[in-house]
C-alpha cells in the first residue's frame, strides 16, 4: 500500500527585503497510517514551515512551494486552495503549539469544535454536531464534558486546553494529525498526560501524526520515525532506535551530548554545539552544519565545498546528509558516548566577528 | 577569558541592613510568605482573597553554592525569585544576605545593597531595551550606582563582554542584532557588571535551543568557579536543575515540598510530588520491547492538574492528585522533617526509605 503521506523535494521559499529565505530546502519523506515520524530541529530549522506547508496554510503568503506533497495519492503542494480547505480539518488536522492563542476567546469551547465539525458534515442537525462536540471531550479525558462544552477557553487550565485541541483537531476523524510542538508550552506532568493521550488517540483512531518538536525526550517516546533538521534540510533521516543507538550526523551528537540526562549519569560539563544557527538567508556553503562542526578535518575539504546527500549511513532506512564514512561515526560516536569530552569543549564559544543576527550587511 | 573589572574593594562598601552573624551561609531565609491580594469593587476596595503564590519557605545558600528551586508553573518559584532580589515585598518572612536583614529596607537604604544581588531574567527579548546598545544596556548598573570604574565605563563594559564570550567590538550594535543565546550572554554581562555576590537566575536558558543552552550553562558554571558566585537558579527543567546545582528544593504550590543535596535528591526522591515529577520527564531513548515494538515509559502518572493557589487544599496541598494520599494527608499538615542528614522532606509517606 502506497503511504498515507508522501512529501519529496520540497522546497519553501520565503523572499524578503533581505534575500530569499530558503526556510525549507529540498526535503523528503513518507509517512504510513498509524505510525509516527518526529521532525527535530532548533528554531529557524524549517520544521513547523514543512508542517504548515503540508496542511496548506502557506496560501496566500508570499511563500514559493515546489516539490511534492501526496496525501493518499493526492498531490497538494499545487491543488486548488479550495480542494485543500475541503481536506484541511476533514483528512488532515493540526495541533498548535500554544492552546491560548489557537482557541477563540469569546466563543464557548462546545461551539468552537461544533463548528469544525458542521463545516465538513453540512448535512449534521446542530444536536447531532453538539453531541459529537461533547462526545469528543469526553474522548479527550475532560471530566463533565457536557458542562465543560459551554465554558470559554480562559477557564480551562493548560493542559485541559491541549485537550479540547485535539478535540477539535480530531472531531473529523482524520487520517494525518499534525502536533506542533503540543507540549512545550505545558509542565512536565501535564506533558506526560498529553503524550499518553495522542498515543492512546492514534491508536483508537489509526490516524498518521507527524509530531514537532526540539525535545528529543518526546520524540523518542513518540515517534516510529524521526526526521532531524538542520538549516531548512534534513541532517538525518531514519527509525528512532536507530537514530537514538547509532546516530549518523554530527548535528544530532550535539543534541545529544549538549542536553544534561536524567538517565544517565551526571555529565562534569555538557558538550554544547559550538555557534548559532545560521541564516536561512545567507545559509553556509557545502554542509550547512560545517561551521559549527568538529569534525570537518576527517573529510579532507568536502564540508565547505560539497553538499552532502542524505545517503543510507549505518543501516538500511537509516540515512544522513554528511560526508564522513561509516567508519569515521562509529568511532567518533563511540568516543562520544564514552563521555569522552572533545578538547574544544571547553571553549566559551567560537567567537564571531560578525553576530548572526541577519541585520548586517 | 581574562576579565579584570577592578576589584571590589575599590568601590565604597555596601552599607544598611542590620548586620548578622553569618558565617558561610550567604543567604538566608525563613518564613517567606508573599499573598497577592484579590481585591472587588472599584471604589470600595474589598479583600476577598489572596493567591498565596509563595507561603511560608525556609532557605538557605552558602557562599559559592548553587541552590536549585524547581517545580511547575504556579509553584511560587518566580516570585520566591524576585523577593530574593528585593523585586517585591514579601508579606512575611525575614531574608538576610551576607549578615544584612533586607527584608523591608527602604529603597533608598536597599540600593546599595543592590550591588551583592542581581538577577538574570528569562526572555533575552524582552530584557534588553531595544533602543540602546549593547553597551549602554550593559554599562547601566555603573551609571545607576555611580560607580567610576578604574579605566572607565567603556573598558570595563569591553571587559565584560569579552568575560561573556562576546566580541568587545559589539559595544556599539543593538540587540536586534543578536541571537538568542548572544543576548543571553549581554544579559548576564549586566548581571556582572557590578560583581555580586549572588544572583538569581529565572530560568536563565528554557528560551534558548537545546545546542545553545548548553553553552550558556557552561558558562554559568565557568563564571561561579571564576568569580566565586553564588547561585539561586529557578527552572522547570529538572535535567538543567540536577547539572547545575549542588543543593535543589522542589516548590508545590508555594510550599519546599523536599530539599536535598543533588545526587541524594536525584538518586533517592522522598517526596511523592518529586518521584512524579523526576518519572514524567520524557528520557531520549526509545523504549523497545524484546521484538523490537516502541514501547512507553513507565511513569507514575499524575491525575489532573495543579489546584489554584487562591484555594490551596488543606492540609498538604498535594494530598488531591498524590496516590498514596491518606486521612491524616487531609487533616494534617506533614512538616518539613529531616529524614536523613541533609534531606528535608514534607510528607506523611515518604518514599525510598
Amino acid at each position: 500500500m502506497a503511504p498515507l503521506l508522501e512529501v519529496r523535494d520540497l522546497r519553501i521559499d520565503f523572499p524578503t527585503d533581505d534575500g530569499l529565505v530558503k526556510a525549507v530546502d529540498g526535503v523528503s519523506f513518507s509517512l504510513d497510517r498509524g505510525r509516527t515520524l518526529g521532525i527535530v530541529g532548533e528554531s529557524g530549522s524549517g520544521k513547523s514551515v514543512t508542517s504548515l506547508g503540508i496542511m496548506g496554510l502557506h496560501h496566500g503568503t508570499k511563500a514559493q512551494i515546489t516539490g511534492e506533497i501526496r496525501l493518499d495519492g493526492e498531490e497538494l503542494a499545487h491543488a486548488d486552495p479550495a480542494r485543500v480547505r475541503e481536506l484541511r480539518g476533514a483528512k488532515m488536522a493540526m495541533i498548535f503549539q500554544d492552546p491560548l492563542s489557537s482557541l477563540h476567546p469569546f466563543y464557548k469551547v462546545g461551539d468552537q469544535i461544533v463548528e469544525a465539525y458542521r463545516i465538513h458534515h453540512r448535512k449534521a442537525t446542530g444536536k447531532q454536531a453538539r453531541q459529537h462536540a461533547v462526545d469528543m471531550l469526553g474522548r479527550v479525558g475532560i471530566p463533565q464534558p457536557a458542562v465543560r462544552a459551554e465554558d470559554y477557553p480562559h477557564q480551562f487550565s493548560g493542559g485541559m486546553r491541549q485537550r479540547v485541541m485535539i478535540a477539535m483537531a480530531l472531531c473529523n476523524d482524520p487520517e494525518l494529525l499534525i502536533a506542533d510542538e503540543p507540549t512545550t508550552a505545558l509542565d512536565v506532568t501535564v506533558q506526560a498526560q498529553i503524550l499518553d493521550l495522542i498515543s492512546d488517540l492514534q491508536a483508537e483512531f489509526g490516524s498518521a501524526v507527524i509530531i514537532i518538536t526540539h525535545d528529543l525526550g518526546v520524540v523518542a517516546e513518540l515517534a516510529d520515525d524521526i526526521l532531524v533538521m538542520y538549516a531548512g534540510r534534513a541532517a538525518e533521516y531514519g527509525a528512532g532506535t536507530g537514530i537514538f543507538g547509532q546516530p549518523g550526523h554530527p548535528y544530532t551528537w550535539g543534541l545529544l551530548a549538549s542536553m544534561p540526562r536524567l538517565d544517565r549519569e551526571r555529565q562534569t560539563r555538557l558538550v554544547p554545539i559550538p555557534g548559532t544557527p545560521p541564516s536561512l538567508i545567507r545559509v553556509p556553503p557545502g554542509c550547512p552544519f560545517h561551521p559549527r562542526c568538529r569534525y570537518t578535518a576527517l573529510t579532507g575539504g568536502r564540508c565547505p565545498t560539497e553538499v552532502p546527500v542524505l545517503r543510507e549511513a549505518v543501516t538500511p532506512g537509516h540515512a544522513a546528509a554528511c560526508h564522513l564514512t561509516v567508519a569515521q561515526k562509529a568511532r567518533e560516536w563511540a568516543a562520544l558516548s564514552a563521555d569522552q569530552v572533545p578538547a574544544d569543549a571547553g571553549e566559551p564559544e567560537a567567537r564571531q566577528s560578525v553576530p548572526q543576527g541577519g541585520a548586517e550587511s | 577569558m581574562t576579565g579584570q573589572i577592578g576589584t571590589p574593594q575599590a568601590w565604597p562598601a555596601a552599607s544598611g541592613g542590620t548586620a548578622e552573624p553569618g558565617g558561610d551561609v550567604l543567604l538566608h531565609v525563613t518564613g517567606l510568605v508573599r499573598h497577592f491580594p484579590v481585591t472587588r469593587g472599584l471604589v470600595f476596595r474589598q479583600k476577598v482573597g489572596a493567591v498565596r503564590a509563595v507561603d511560608g519557605i525556609d532557605l538557605s545558600v552558602s557562599k559559592g553554592q548553587t541552590l536549585g528551586l524547581v517545580g511547575e508553573s504556579g509553584c511560587g518559584k518566580t516570585t520566591t525569585g524576585r523577593l530574593l532580589a528585593r523585586l517585591d515585598e514579601p508579606t512575611s518572612g525575614r531574608i538576610v544576605i551576607d549578615g544584612h536583614d533586607v527584608t523591608h529596607l527602604r529603597p533608598g537604604r536597599m540600593r546599595p545593597l543592590r550591588r551583592e544581588i542581581q538577577m538574570i531574567f528569562q526572555d533575552p527579548y524582552s530584557s534588553l531595551n531595544p533602543r540602546h546598545t549593547v553597551g549602554a544596556i550593559v554599562g547601566a548598573p555603573f551609571r545607576l550606582q555611580k560607580i567610576k570604574p578604574p579605566g572607565g565605563i567603556k573598558r570595563s563594559v569591553q571587559e565584560l563582554l569579552e568575560l561573556v564570550g562576546l566580541n568587545p567590538e559589539h559595544y556599539n550594535r543593538y540587540p536586534h542584532e543578536f541571537s538568542g543565546g548572544q543576548r543571553q550572554r549581554i544579559g548576564i554581562a549586566r548581571t556582572l557588571a557590578l560583581r555580586p555576590k549572588l544572583i538569581v537566575a529565572d530560568e536563565p536558558v528554557s528560551a534558548l535551543d537545546v545546542s545553545i543552552q548548553a553553552q550558556v550553562v557552561n558558562l554559568l558554571e565557568d563564571l561561579q568557579d571564576e568569580l566565586g558566585l553564588t547561585y539561586v537558579v529557578i527552572a522547570h527543567d529538572l535535567s538543567v536543575v540536577r547539572h547545575i546545582s549542588d543543593r535543589v528544593a522542589v516548590m508545590y504550590l508555594g510550599k519546599i515540598v523536599e530539599t536535598a543535596g543533588r545526587d541524594e535528591l536525584y538518586a533517592k526522591p522522598r517526596h511523592p510530588y518529586t518521584v512524579a515529577l523526576l518519572s514524567a520527564v520524557p528520557k531520549p531513548e526509545p523504549v523497545t520491547s524484546a521484538s523490537g515494538e516502541r514501547q512507553r515509559q513507565e511513569r507514575i502518572r499524575l491525575e489532573g492538574d495543579v489546584p489554584s493557589p487562591l484555594r490551596p487544599p488543606p492540609a498538604c496541598r498535594f494530598h488531591t492528585r498524590c496516590w498514596k494520599a491518606q486521612e491524616i494527608c487531609r487533616m494534617q499538615e506533614p512538616p518539613l522533617a529531616e529524614l536523613v542528614p541533609g534531606h528535608q522532606v514534607a510528607c506523611h509517606f515518604p518514599e525510598n526509605t
